[in-house]
């Protein structure tokens, strides 16, 4: 009995130690309970129905919609990578008037609700809008198609990238760079063997990021390009119209929201392994 | 214009650079072929700033850098052939010692000679065991090491060197001081070696500039700095704790004979015949003696200690007539010296030097 007394009393002095991270995990889990809950409770439910789940796997109209969500995200994030980095390792070394300013309008797209940024874009890439009239002269049309999805996407999404990346830039010595310059490597022989290599960590994890956030929008993309349908449009039009479950034949929204979730997370993780392995 | 000396490696002229808070004011100097010469300065004076602007890293606001002849001032770095070593090594840290070593080497040349160079290298240095290893491995000598043999390894006309054996232990620093000495003398490279620290400055340097608040107060051989400061700042700094003010009353055969706040003139080795000058003399060269004897010693001052410090093996001795004098345990002991004590203080004429002010 004593020896029951004595542990009992170590655990209890041990609790009164870490009270404010006994507190902090007790809040915490709401949080971690808050996303099991709801997305454990969708996969469980769907797995009450797999023929149904089967069925929207084989759906071509499904498949479309997950394929244009997946490739329009891609493209968006090679556009943000292929303008942003530079962009970033700018912001991140160089000093002058006004670089609050730029750095805060490249965060603009962060806090604008999206369908207010959709709103924006589509009055530019319209027909008869600024951007959209001359290129509607040359053939190629922004709203409703491809292109359109993949501007949404950008505008919402590359922010992300351009903030990891630049504060990736800046944990990277300048005096390394100096003393490769010093070794005979040009600036641009530097940035690709030295600045970019030990960025990378963050500048990937901006990647990972602004993709993400790009298969995710809905609202901007719902203005300016509803059609072709990506994966969250179509989910939103058969939720209203058949519900979670759908209906014969027509896949509802609960089947197609697992595929994309499945197919997403199977691909993040992957990414991230792969991160993981580079250091 | 003028074409600058073939001799001369490097020519600094009319350099002024202003960045943050530190400034570069008129900065002229002549660096020789070969030469190994420190800058030496207290922290602040813009000697960091200096050597990166020499190196390319910055370019100047105004005025010129030459090297070998050459108009460098608005040139790239990497095409400059300049070593450059930082405080911290800088080495890069996804890269092995190998892979440190080898970088400027595969810009340039074949694999083969590549190699060999590099092995040769790491010999020279002592650190081929290292080669696998990476930077966050090593210790502060070894990395130091390291980074030595990557900017030598591209056969460098000049090596900047900016304060590298500041973070180092007492031993290290020894030990690799020699071998920056060798890599002057066994490569025959031009060092510029930038320090806030006088015994570096004293032992490695074949010429040294005073540098303070961004301007060259004063070049010489380290005899020339330590003995015959220019003014009284630079002798403060490089530790001249006697600086006295008087007027020079007689000169005889090359000795002056200059009353000062004492109650017994002071001779010293000079040229001046009259006028208000300032006199430093090195506490160091003062020898504390019980009673006068033989002495070859011209200025001989009576005093009593008025405190003394204990800096290990040497003591600081202050006397009430404001002199200052360093001696040896051994002395301290052997004369038996303590606070409230009589002591004649000696000095030699040479060891005093005049400058007007």
């Amino acid at each position: 009995m004593p020896v029951h007394e004595g542990q009992i009393k170590k655990v209890k002095e041990k609790l009164k130690r870490e009270k404010l991270f006994l507190i902090s995990l007790s809040l915490g889990l709401f949080l971690i309970a808050f996303i099991c809950i709801t997305l454990g409770n969708m996969f469980y439910k769907q797995a009450e129905d797999l023929p149904g789940l089967i069925d929207a796997a084989k759906d071509p109209v499904v498949l479309a919609a997950i394929w244009i969500s997946i490739s329009a995200a891609l493209v968006a994030t090679l556009i943000a990578f292929l303008f942003g980095v530079p962009l970033a390792y700018f912001l991140a070394r160089k000093d002058f008037w006004g670089k609050s300013i730029i750095e805060s309008i490249v965060d603009v797209p962060l806090v604008i609700p999206h369908v207010v940024a959709g709103i924006a874009l589509y009055g530019v890439f319209m027909h008869s809008g600024v951007i959209g009239a001359p290129l509607e002269q040359v053939g190629i049309a922004i709203t409703d198609a491809f292109p359109g999805i993949v501007i949404a996407m950008l505008f919402v999404s590359f922010p992300f990238l351009v903030d990891a990346a630049r504060e990736g830039f800046k944990e990277v010595d300048p005096r390394l760079e100096n003393v490769a310059r010093s070794l005979g490597a040009s600036h641009w022989r530097t940035f690709i063997k030295i600045t970019f290599p030990l960025a990378f960590s963050s500048i990937s994890s901006g990647v990972i990021l602004c993709w993400a956030r790009a298969i995710s929008e809905f609202a901007a993309v719902m203005i300016i390009a509803s059609f072709p349908r990506s994966a969250p449009i179509l989910i939103y039009e058969r939720f209203t119209s058949y519900g979670l479950g759908g209906s014969p034949g027509i896949a509802g929204a609960r089947p197609i929201s697992v595929l994309l979730i499945s197919i997403c997370l199977v691909i993040f993780i992957l990414l991230r392994v792969i991160r993981k392995r580079r250091r | 214009m003028d074409v600058p000396d073939v001799a001369k490696m490097m020519e600094i002229i009319n350099l002024y650079k202003d960045w943050k808070e530190f400034s570069l004011v008129n900065i002229n100097l002549e660096i020789e072929k070969g030469e190994y010469f420190v800058i030496l300065g207290p922290t602040g004076a813009g000697k960091t700033l200096l050597l990166e602007t020499i190196a390319g890293f910055y370019f100047p606001d105004s005025g010129e850098v030459w090297i070998e002849r050459h108009d460098v001032t608005n040139l790239a770095p990497e095409k400059r052939r300049i070593g450059f070593i930082y405080q911290d090594y800088s080495l890069f840290p996804h890269f092995t010692v190998e892979e440190n070593i080898e970088f400027g080497l595969k810009l340039r040349k074949s694999t083969d000679t590549n190699r060999k160079r590099m092995k040769e290298i790491m010999n020279w240095l002592s650190i081929s065991h290292l080669a696998h290893r990476y930077p966050n491995t090593l210790s502060g000598g070894e990395q130091q090491k390291v980074a030595i043999a990557r900017a030598i390894a591209i056969e460098p006309s000049i090596l900047l060197l900016d304060e590298p054996l500041a973070a180092l232990d007492l031993r290290t620093r020894d030990y690799l001081r020699e071998e920056l000495r060798r890599v002057k003398s066994e490569l025959g490279i031009t060092m510029v070696h930038v320090t806030h620290d006088q015994t570096e400055a004293m032992v490695l340097a074949d010429r040294i500039a005073v540098m303070m608040r961004g301007r060259i107060m004063q070049v010489g051989t380290p005899f020339e700095i330590f003995n015959k400061p220019q003014n009284e700042e630079i002798a403060d700094f490089v530790g001249v704790e006697n600086i006295l003010s008087g007027v020079v009353r007689n000169n005889e055969n090359g000795v002056a004979e200059i009353e000062v706040d004492m109650e017994c003139n002071i001779f010293a080795v000079s040229n001046y015949h009259a006028g208000k000058v300032k006199v430093f003399i090195r506490p160091e060269d003062i020898i504390l003696v019980e009673k006068m004897g033989k002495s070859s010693a011209r200025n001989v001052v009576k005093g009593k200690i008025e405190e003394m410090s204990d800096m290990g093996p040497l003591t600081r001795v202050k006397m009430d007539n404001s002199l200052v004098a360093l001696i040896t345990k051994q002395s301290r002991e052997n004369i038996g010296l303590r606070e409230g004590k009589e002591v004649y203080a000696t000095f030699k004429a040479t060891s005093v030097h005049a400058v007007r002010g």
